[in-house]
């Protein structure tokens, strides 16, 4: 299997959306029910946008598409983000 | 942890060139100045873009191959043929040249130097360089743990921070390092060259049982087979981070 990147390189494109670092996340693949980091999918940057997918089953996570001034997320692959959200959140 | 909460805007910033360092015939080191870096963990990238004159842009993420240190930062590049960027870093940038970058990224993939857990990482070629970042920060602890170190590379003449690595393990027993080769060995190497196989992994010292951090970078191929060796060896999946260089990250 070659043409892939990892998915670590997804966090400077998701740190122009996001104010945290989304690749330490956990997520869960809707497919086949994986969960890992987001750091661990696989991510194909060959078309016009990035395109990451399962490491256990193939099946497209997030889709990412950067205009000069707009980016379009497309999220459907995932059931769910977990972000860590330290310091207990309204008490800090 | 507040640094893992809400981050600052990422922006671009225009860092200067203020040496190099040709580590290998097709890798160099470069050394940044970069004025407002808000600092790093050992194992994040930083982006770097070129923009040629007519406009067209081109963007990379880099390893991070130093310690925290100010906003003196270093990068090692290897240099790939048919890529946009890395030609660029590592042939035309000259000392005092401004280089634009963003950073640091990624929160996966770090050593996070209060953890007292001992550390295997596994390196294969340039998969060298995050993990040099985290050898270099944990030589400033005052109580480090213990780290130990198996790189893989192609031949000797490809190993990285040659110098550097055997000097610091020679005056610190707190860091084993192995060296593999998979195409051409030293004379007189005890074994001959081939893949990462599980018996110099163990020899690293950090059997499943002292349960190390263990932190895998390098090629597509050469992570898969290493997390799988380690797999199969009895360590716990959740306990290995890995990073892999694609075919095009030029």
């Amino acid at each position: 299997m070659t043409g892939y990147l990892d998915g670590n390189m997804l966090a400077g494109p998701l740190r122009e959306i996001f104010a945290v670092d989304v690749t330490a996340a956990v997520g869960q693949c809707a497919a086949c029910g994986t969960s890992g980091s987001v750091g661990q999918a696989r991510v194909y940057a060959d078309g016009p946008g990035l395109v990451a997918r399962c490491p256990a089953c193939g099946h497209v996570l997030m889709r990412l598409s950067r205009g000069p001034e707009r980016a379009w997320l497309d999220l459907r692959g995932l059931i769910y983000l977990q972000l860590p959200v330290p310091g207990g959140g309204a008490q800090d | 942890m507040a640094r893992a909460a809400v981050l600052g805007r990422l922006t671009w910033r225009v860092a200067t060139v203020t040496a190099l360092r040709e580590e290998t015939a097709t890798a160099r080191t470069i050394v940044l100045d970069v004025p407002g870096w808000p600092g790093h963990r050992p194992g994040q990238h930083a982006d770097v873009r070129l923009t040629a004159a007519d406009g067209y842009s081109a963007q990379r993420s880099y390893s991070i191959a130093s310690a925290p240190d100010g906003q003196r930062l270093e990068l090692t590049v290897q240099r790939l043929p048919d890529g946009e960027v890395s030609p660029y870093l590592t042939g035309t940038l000259a000392p005092g040249y401004p280089l634009e970058l963003r950073g640091p990224v990624g929160g996966w993939f770090v050593w996070e130097r209060g953890s007292p857990a001992p550390v295997l990482l596994v390196a294969g070629g340039s998969g060298i360089v995050p993990l040099m970042a985290m050898i270099r920060a944990r030589a400033g602890l005052p109580r480090p743990p213990p780290f130990g170190l198996v790189y893989s590379a192609r031949e000797p003449a490809a190993v990285l921070y040659g110098a550097e690595i055997p000097e610091r393990a020679g005056r610190d027993e707190g860091l084993r390092v192995r060296y593999a080769y998979t195409r051409r060995t030293p004379p007189g190497w005890p074994v001959p060259a081939g893949r990462i196989s599980a018996e110099v992994l163990d020899a690293a010292g950090w059997p499943p049982e002292r349960a190390p951090s263990v932190f895998v970078c390098g090629p597509t191929g050469f992570v898969e087979a290493a997390a799988g060796l380690l797999v199969a060896a009895g360590h716990d999946p959740g306990r290995i981070k890995t990073e892999r260089f694609g075919p095009t990250g030029g």
